[in-house]
């Protein structure tokens, strides 16, 4: 069934035979679809299969939902981007997905199950070696454990287990909306808070049918370009820090904070929380905080712009970056990678552009590349470029009104989908309310639940001595996809 | 007097290379915008280290423990060898430059074989690489050091350097030069900095020399640490004697010109890893490739002069 991006809906509209069901998402995936989502939801006895399907292009989003029970005709052979959804729906229900290549556990969260205590793909051979990274790690990062299967320092493949920052946020969401339902979609994935803390507004608003005032959105439309900012310019300078190249290292770990600085001037918090509710926001900007703002904005850009010149300027650092961990267009479509690491491998596709909403409409940008570290690099810059002109441009043009409407009660019985793009990619919630108006399921897809898959894949045939920069050029979240 | 001094000498190099690292560091943190850490850095964690007990693994055996000892005590013997701003230095022999080689070949051997003994794959990368990269490194210094004994008509290193004068880069510069730019890259590959490896990465992975000290701890790390800074001294001063070959007699003069020089030879190290970013580890066999095709050239001018 076809639905409205951010509007509540009829959910059981999207009712379909189960046969149908399955014919139907495969039709639609096979049609140029991309799976936003696609979960069980508890149902009685037995489970409710829902999946939202995508099309980037036309902006379309379609909703069917099927009652299901006992093992399903997993879609993942000719589908690949479904394949943790399935793997996800195989550990949170118990429903086998027939047919799925690589059924293992997707965060270890059912009694029994250790993360790491699992079965990896070996390849076996003279000479063939494992190379086993992490969950603890030398840098201050997150957990996660990665096996690479290596020839000398050629690497045949690379599997990455993760799940040890299973937190159990999306129950935690079901159970609202409460006081704290925002304060846990703002911190399940720390540096994207404006993103995730959107995503739930935008939710909690769809099913209120609530309107935000545009001067709310353009507020929101500030936050979220200030976040890309912040983590583009920061991952930038993480990326020369890899490749030895100080220059930009150290001057774009202190332009980050400058942005995340003049985040906080707005609300009081480097990333962004609390800054947001649903409704609108929670803070305001008066004429002398707009030129303050203006003022560092302005400033911050041309160090940044001095500081990632070099990166392009210096020899040593594009022959570092050019034609490392390419991801080709083929396999980023096939696996559903979003957001920059989509673009960079060549799919054009951007939440802001597809899915317009707010301050977004009549957003354009292309960017494409080939998909290295180089492109995943470029890109990047890119958007920091983008992302400046739009937050000047808002600030220039604040429209007037109030910072918030009130929300009334949840519609019930009904669901709603909710897309964002963040500086990582599109994120997306997924509401379902029960008879009460409370909810009755809560789902959240982090971009990086799409593209570790890609980081997986640019190691393919590449150096394993490559994988911290390219494990940089996606700068994937560990908790995000964990949740 | 005229026997102190080679022993004074030794004791300066001895006692001196520690501040290298620092001042590699300080420049460094001269183009990050930083302030960089204390110029003595290198000394205190020396002495924090040996106070220390190391831990050892379980899987680990005597050529863990013995590999740090031996290696520190071979770069040591090798810096017997090496003139001090043109001096005679303590020990010389014809054919010292091969006892040098095979010194820091020996160096190399036991770090290798004590990464191995661990068992852990980040050691054997590590240590896989640093032989693999000295295949392509050790010819082309020796190369260099054979050229410059035939520009100089000397086989030991104190006399090499005791004859080079201002005169020599004035009838033999070409050849002179390629030598120095030769050792330079030699310096580079040899003591783990950018562009070869990336002395400051967290990231086992990317790692060459780093990986092959990870479990080593305690006094066995101070071993590797003051060898490292040996080696860097030793490859330092060979390349403050090239450049600077004018002496003036006055031995405090001259001491004080070459540790000046000394102090510049780190300052363009830490120059050089400023501005330019790591080479992917395919591409570090051109680089040494290059120090080879330079010794090699050198030779061949020389023999053509």
């Amino acid at each position: 069934m076809k639905v409205d991006h951010l509007s509540g809906f009829d959910f059981a509209a999207t009712d379909l035979d189960p046969v149908l069901f399955f014919d139907t998402a495969a039709s639609r995936l096979s049609a140029g679809g991309r799976a936003l989502a696609y979960f069980a939801v508890p149902e009685g006895a037995a489970h409710r299969l829902v999946m939202a399907v995508g099309f980037d292009r036309e902006g379309r989003i379609e909703v069917y939902s099927t009652a299901f029970s006992g093992p399903f005709r997993a879609l993942t052979p000719s589908f690949p981007q479904v394949h943790l959804f399935e793997r996800e729906i195989f550990e949170q229900a118990g429903m086998k997905p027939e047919g799925h290549p690589w059924l293992k556990p997707v965060r270890f969260n059912t009694a029994g199950a250790t993360p790491g205590g699992a079965e990896y793909f070996t390849v076996h051979g003279s000479q063939v070696h494992e190379v086993a990274v992490g969950p603890v790690h030398a840098g201050v990062i997150e957990p996660g454990h990665f096996r690479f299967q290596c020839h000398g320092e050629k690497v045949f493949h690379l599997e990455i287990m993760l799940g040890y920052q299973h937190r159990g946020v999306e129950k935690r969401l079901a159970a609202g909306p409460d006081a704290r339902s925002l304060h846990y979609a703002e911190t399940l994935c720390g540096d994207a808070s404006i993103g995730h803390g959107w995503a739930y507004c935008g939710a909690v608003e769809a099913l209120c049918g609530v309107n935000v005032p545009p001067r709310a959105q353009a507020l929101r439309g500030i936050m979220l370009e200030l976040e890309r900012l912040a983590s583009h310019t920061g991952d930038l300078g993480a990326l020369a820090g890899d490749a030895a190249f100080l220059p930009t290292a150290s001057f774009n770990g202190r332009l980050r904070g400058d942005f995340l600085n003049m985040t906080a001037l707005v609300c009081g918090n480097r990333f962004g929380r609390n800054m947001l509710r649903p409704g609108g926001v929670n803070f305001d900007l008066d004429p002398a905080l707009i030129k303050e703002m203006k003022l560092r904005l302005a400033d911050t850009y041309r160090d940044v712009e001095t500081a990632v010149a070099l990166l392009w300027e210096t020899s040593s650092v594009t022959d570092r970056f050019e034609e490392t961990g390419v991801v080709p267009k083929a396999a980023a479509e096939g696996i559903g990678l979003v957001g920059p690491a989509a673009r960079a491998s060549g799919v054009g596709i951007d939440t802001r552009r597809n899915f317009p909403s707010g301050p977004y409409e009549g957003f354009t940008m292309s960017v494409s590349g080939s998909g290295d570290v180089y492109s995943r690099a470029y890109v990047r810059w890119l958007e920091i470029q983008k992302s400046v002109e739009l937050v000047d441009n808002w600030l220039d043009s604040l429209p007037a009104g109030p910072l918030a409407a009130d929300c009334g009660p949840l519609r019930p019985d009904g669901a709603a989908v909710s897309l964002v793009e963040g500086w990582r990619g599109q994120i997306c919630h997924f509401a379902l309310t029960g008879p009460d108006g409370k909810f009755r399921h809560y789902k959240v897809v982090d971009p990086s639940f799409h593209n570790w898959q890609g980081l997986a894949l640019a190691l393919r045939n590449g150096e394993i001595s490559d994988f911290p920069l390219c494990n940089k050029s996606f700068n994937l979240s560990y908790c995000g996809r964990d949740l | 007097m005229e026997i102190v001094k080679p022993l004074v000498q030794l004791l300066a190099a001895l006692l001196l290379a520690p501040l290298l690292p620092g001042v590699i560091n300080r420049v460094k943190a001269f183009f990050a915008g930083r302030r960089g850490q204390p110029l003595l850095q290198l000394y205190y964690d020396l002495a924090k280290l040996l106070r220390k007990t190391p831990v050892y693994s379980r899987t680990t055996t005597w050529v863990f423990k013995a590999g740090p000892a031996i290696g520190l005590a071979a770069l040591a013997a090798a810096l017997l060898v090496m003139p001090f701003a043109g001096r005679p230095s303590a020990l010389s022999f014809d054919g010292d430059f091969v006892y040098l080689i095979y010194l820091l070949g020996l160096a190399r051997f036991c770090a290798v074989l004590a990464a191995l003994d661990t068992g852990s794959a980040f050691e054997g990368m590590g240590a896989s690489r640093e032989m693999q990269f000295a295949v392509f490194s050790e010819p082309g210094f020796f190369l260099g050091l054979a050229a410059l004994a035939a520009v100089t008509g000397q086989r030991s290193l104190g006399g090499m350097f005791g004859v080079l004068t201002g005169d020599s880069w004035r009838v033999a510069a070409p050849v002179l030069a390629l030598l120095t730019a030769s050792f330079f890259i030699a310096l580079l590959a040899e003591n783990s900095r950018v562009p070869a490896d990336d002395p400051n990465t967290h990231l086992e992975l990317t790692m060459i020399h780093e990986a092959m000290i990870l479990d080593h701890s305690g006094p066995d790390l101070a071993y590797i640490l003051y060898g490292a800074a040996l080696k860097l001294w030793l490859f330092g001063s060979l390349i403050a004697s090239m450049v600077l070959p004018s002496h003036s007699g006055a031995w405090a003069r001259d001491a004080a010109m070459f540790l000046l020089v000394m102090l510049g030879v780190a300052a363009a190290v830490g120059v050089t890893e400023s501005v330019m970013a790591r080479l992917r580890l395919t591409k570090v066999p051109y680089m040494l490739i290059t120090a080879f095709a330079f010794s090699a050239l050198a030779l061949i001018f020389q023999m053509g002069r």
